[in-house]
């Protein structure tokens, strides 16, 4: 039986959305099951990899219902089949359960999901900033902030000749 | 003293001058090379090109024996702090080239994260622009920068002490405000 066919006879009742484009497997599923779902596909399946975290910000999409959708590409190594599962979160506190507990690649991943979006993850062991600066405030993948910043790249001190 | 009694090998100079000669021809480049300036800078100073013959090929990675900065590549705001930092720690005298498009503006990444010139936030002494620069070019401006220090610089760096300037241009300028105003208005609109 394909992974596919075990969620879908395993969660049955919970609006799983099944498509697939070339070999492009792809499944959306509520916030609420995601983790129930994706330790079912390590634990019960063979999907012992995560390959990638990501996330889409949606405002002004024509036709999205929500705010934001968050993407997780997980791998077999066994039999190399990819699977992208996607959920769903909103504003104004988008949360998801951390899946470090899975993967331990997910520490990284999150991180990033989390500076570049502003998406939480609860139980992430240390969810810090990762590649903008700590003391950097603004979500800059969001669609809501400006491709020039907000003036961060300004507030430094201007050094001098005669004062350095 | 008359010119007959001076000896053979003997020439006459006033100290600024030897100084300036001396540290021109000796410069010891700090490469703060991050990005693809970068590349273009480790070529002008390897044997193609070869930067030895200008003598300033002792490319140092210690900011305290350094007395050139040349910042190759594009900053971005994480990293203008520790390049604060490297120029503070440099010891006097020191110059800096900003080398290519994106050193001295920005370049094309005018995002929120790459710093629009680094002559904002530190003393640049000269601009070599390209991007990347021919090493040719990089040349012509490490030749500049040589011209620079043998006219008008000074034993103990007094020129240095005058420039109480800022090199580049103000952070806020105007248009920076109009952009981020444009910007805050449209977010206004859209919430
Ligand atoms: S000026 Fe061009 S070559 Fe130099 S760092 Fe910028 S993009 Fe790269």
């Amino acid at each position: 039986m394909s992974a596919e066919d075990a969620l879908k006879s395993k969660f049955a009742g919970d609006g799983l959305a099944f498509s697939q484009f070339r070999d492009n497997h792809r499944i959306e599923v509520p916030a609420a099951k995601l983790f129930e779902i994706l330790a079912f596909l390590k634990n019960e399946q063979h999907f012992d990899m995560l390959a990638e975290v990501t996330a889409v910000d949606y405002l002004e999409y024509e036709g999205a219902k929500d705010r934001f959708g968050v993407v997780y590409v997980i791998v077999s190594t066994k039999t190399a089949e990819r699977l992208v599962i996607k959920t769903f979160v909103n504003d104004p506190e988008p949360l998801l359960p951390s899946v470090y507990s899975l993967w331990k690649s997910a520490d990284w991943l999150e991180r990033e999901v989390y500076d570049m979006f502003g998406i939480r993850f609860s139980g992430h062991p240390d969810l810090r900033r990762i590649l903008t600066p700590d003391e950097f405030t603004a979500y800059p993948l969001r669609k809501d902030y400006p491709l020039k910043g907000r003036g961060e790249r300004h507030n430094f001190p201007v050094l001098t000749r005669a004062e350095s | 003293m008359a010119m007959k009694d001076v000896p053979d090998n003997i020439f006459m100079t006033s100290l600024d001058a030897a100084a300036s000669w001396a540290r021109s021809n000796s410069l010891w480049p700090m490469p703060f090379a991050t990005a693809c300036c970068g590349i273009e800078l480790m070529a002008t100073a390897s044997s193609r090109f070869d930067l030895a013959r200008f003598g300033a090929e002792v490319m140092r990675f210690s900011p305290r024996q350094c007395d050139l900065m040349i910042v190759a590549g594009r900053v971005v705001m994480k990293m203008l702090p520790v390049l604060q930092r490297i120029w503070l720690q440099m010891p006097e005298p020191k110059w800096c080239i900003s080398m290519g498009a994106c050193a001295c503006t920005g370049g094309v990444f005018d995002t929120y994260a790459v710093v629009q010139g680094v002559d904002r936030f530190i003393p640049v002494d000269l601009y070599v622009p390209g991007c990347p620069p021919r090493p040719e070019q990089l040349m012509a401006g490490i030749i500049a920068l040589q011209d620079k220090i043998k006219h008008g610089g000074t034993l103990n760096g007094t020129e240095f002490g005058k420039r109480t300037q800022p090199t580049g241009p103000t952070p806020y300028d105007l248009d920076e405000l109009i952009r981020i105003r444009e910007a805050n208005e449209k977010l206004i609109s859209i919430n």
